[in-house]
């Protein structure tokens, strides 16, 4: 069996594993890990990953969580172009340095904004304030500051860092015209084919159907742990 | 000017980057950065790093923020032991999966505890509710759990047979409830032997050096007005 990713593409830290391992054109197997039908949940997933997350990388025995060591992982094996995760000191250094700041700073926010606009009313069925909507969305922007001038965010090429930022959400770009066309940029350099495809099942999240009540039991209360 | 580290030994990361510099003879400047006289918002620090965040490094022009982006800069740069962040393909893979998972699991738990503990009552005299430690001791021991079964499992240290970068952000992120009087050893014996040897792999004295303000701050005097509300959305992040 060869290298194995267990995604949900719902999910964004998947899609930047997707997108780089596609882009990079990284053969492999995708197992889809449903997580609005709650198969993070059960048995047979918790023998891939007992922490019941994605992403995960499976390669023969050895298996891997978290999105930045499977990207690392997947840069370094498969020897991918110098620009996503230079050789040069510096430059590696400002990625590593987004990479670390992004969990709890953006990663969070577009966490939040995801969840408070979309999830928690369509899918589970709660209602969020607009005041604590607005209230992450400003977050959000003081977290964006981080691209000054730059064609992306840690140089003039794309890299890991631009990958691992949310770049979904139509909503969260109106206005930002800096951060609008950063967001091309990345379509442009990832392709916009490949992107698109990535982000199809994002896209389509406000349609979906709302969780039976026994997963929403289930969910509700890690979703509301992951976004505090 | 050579390299300047811009660190407060009061915080975890600091307290990482601290060893790493000093066991790996790395000849640095130390900049102390005072936290809790809010030294990092003077206009010096601004210029090193606009986040006002400790750590901080400045190499030439060259500025860098966030402890794992500055520990690996130094591991390349001054050619550490292998060890520290292994060129193997998997064993490297196990240590940043490990700096990747603790950003958002122990790092807020361990700094929630220790404030939660001993900052609020002692040195905010602010009062903090039992249930609200009483989740976030659940919550620190959830994650030590975690840091047992997933990561150090039956391995001398969390990524393999050797100390790493991995242990050094682990075990400094470890000392902070310690410090506070939670005695999250004393019931896990598996962490408590790690802990041991991670210590005899650093050196008792470099050990003990950086953790010399972390174990002073039970004996902080309580704050005043001024410094009390200097640090309130600070101390709202922690409760």
């Amino acid at each position: 069996m060869g290298l194995e990713l267990y995604l949900d593409l719902l999910s964004q830290p998947c899609r930047a594993v997707y997108i780089f391992a596609k882009k990079n054109r990284i053969p492999f197997e995708l197992r889809t890990v449903d997580l609005r039908e709650g198969q993070h949940l059960s048995d047979a997933f918790a023998q891939v990953n007992p922490l019941q997350k994605v992403p995960v990388l499976k390669d023969g025995d050895f298996v891997l969580t978290e999105s930045v060591a499977i990207l690392l992982y997947l840069a370094r094996k498969y020897k991918v172009p110098d620009h996503w995760y230079p050789q040069d000191p510096q430059a590696c250094a400002r990625v590593d340095e987004y990479l670390a700041w992004q969990h709890t700073a953006l990663r969070r926010n577009c966490l939040r904004a995801l969840w408070h606009k979309v999830m928690l009313p369509v899918f589970l069925g709660e209602l969020v304030s607009p005041e604590t909507l607005a209230a992450t969305l400003a977050e959000l922007d003081m977290a964006l500051q981080f691209l000054q001038d730059k064609a992306f965010l840690t140089g003039p090429h794309i890299s890991l860092a631009d990958l691992v930022s949310c770049l979904h959400h139509a909503p969260v770009f109106k206005g930002r015209p800096k951060l609008a066309a950063w967001r091309q940029r990345v379509e442009a350099a990832v392709g916009e084919a490949l992107f698109q495809e990535a982000h199809e099942v994002i896209l389509k999240a406000k349609d979906s159907q709302p969780a039976d009540p026994t997963l929403k039991q289930k969910m509700l209360p890690k979703v509301l742990a992951m976004i505090q | 000017m050579g390299l300047e580290l811009y660190l407060d030994l009061l915080s975890q990361p600091c307290r990482a980057v601290y060893i790493f510099a000093k066991k790996n003879r790395i000849p640095f400047e130390l900049r102390t950065v005072d936290l809790l006289k809010g030294q990092n918002h003077s206009d010096d620090f601004v210029q090193v790093n606009p986040l006002r965040k400790v750590p901080a490094l400045k190499d030439g022009d060259f500025t860098l923020a966030e402890s794992v982006a500055i520990l690996l800069y130094l591991a390349r740069k001054y050619e550490a032991p292998d060890h520290w962040y292994p060129q193997d393909l998997q064993a490297r893979a196990r240590v940043d999966e490990y700096l990747s998972w603790q950003h958002t699991a122990l790092r807020m738990s361990c700094t929630r505890a220790m404030w939660q503990k001993m900052m609020f009552p002692v040195f905010l005299g602010q009062r903090v509710p039992p249930e609200t430690l009483a989740n976030t001791l659940a919550e620190l021991d959830r994650c030590l759990q975690l840091l047992e079964d997933k990561f150090l499992k039956d391995q001398d240290f969390l990524a393999g047979p050797h100390i790493s970068v991995a242990d050094l952000v682990a075990i400094t992120e470890l000392m902070h409830p310690v410090s506070a009087g939670c005695d999250i050893f004393k019931s896990r014996p598996k962490l408590a032997a790690w802990r041991q040897r991670v210590e005899a792999a650093v050196g008792e004295d470099l050990f003990r050096e950086a953790h010399a303000v972390l174990m002073k701050a039970k004996d902080l005097p309580p704050a005043d007005t001024a410094v009390k509300e200097r640090l309130k959305p600070l101390a709202q992040l922690f409760l």
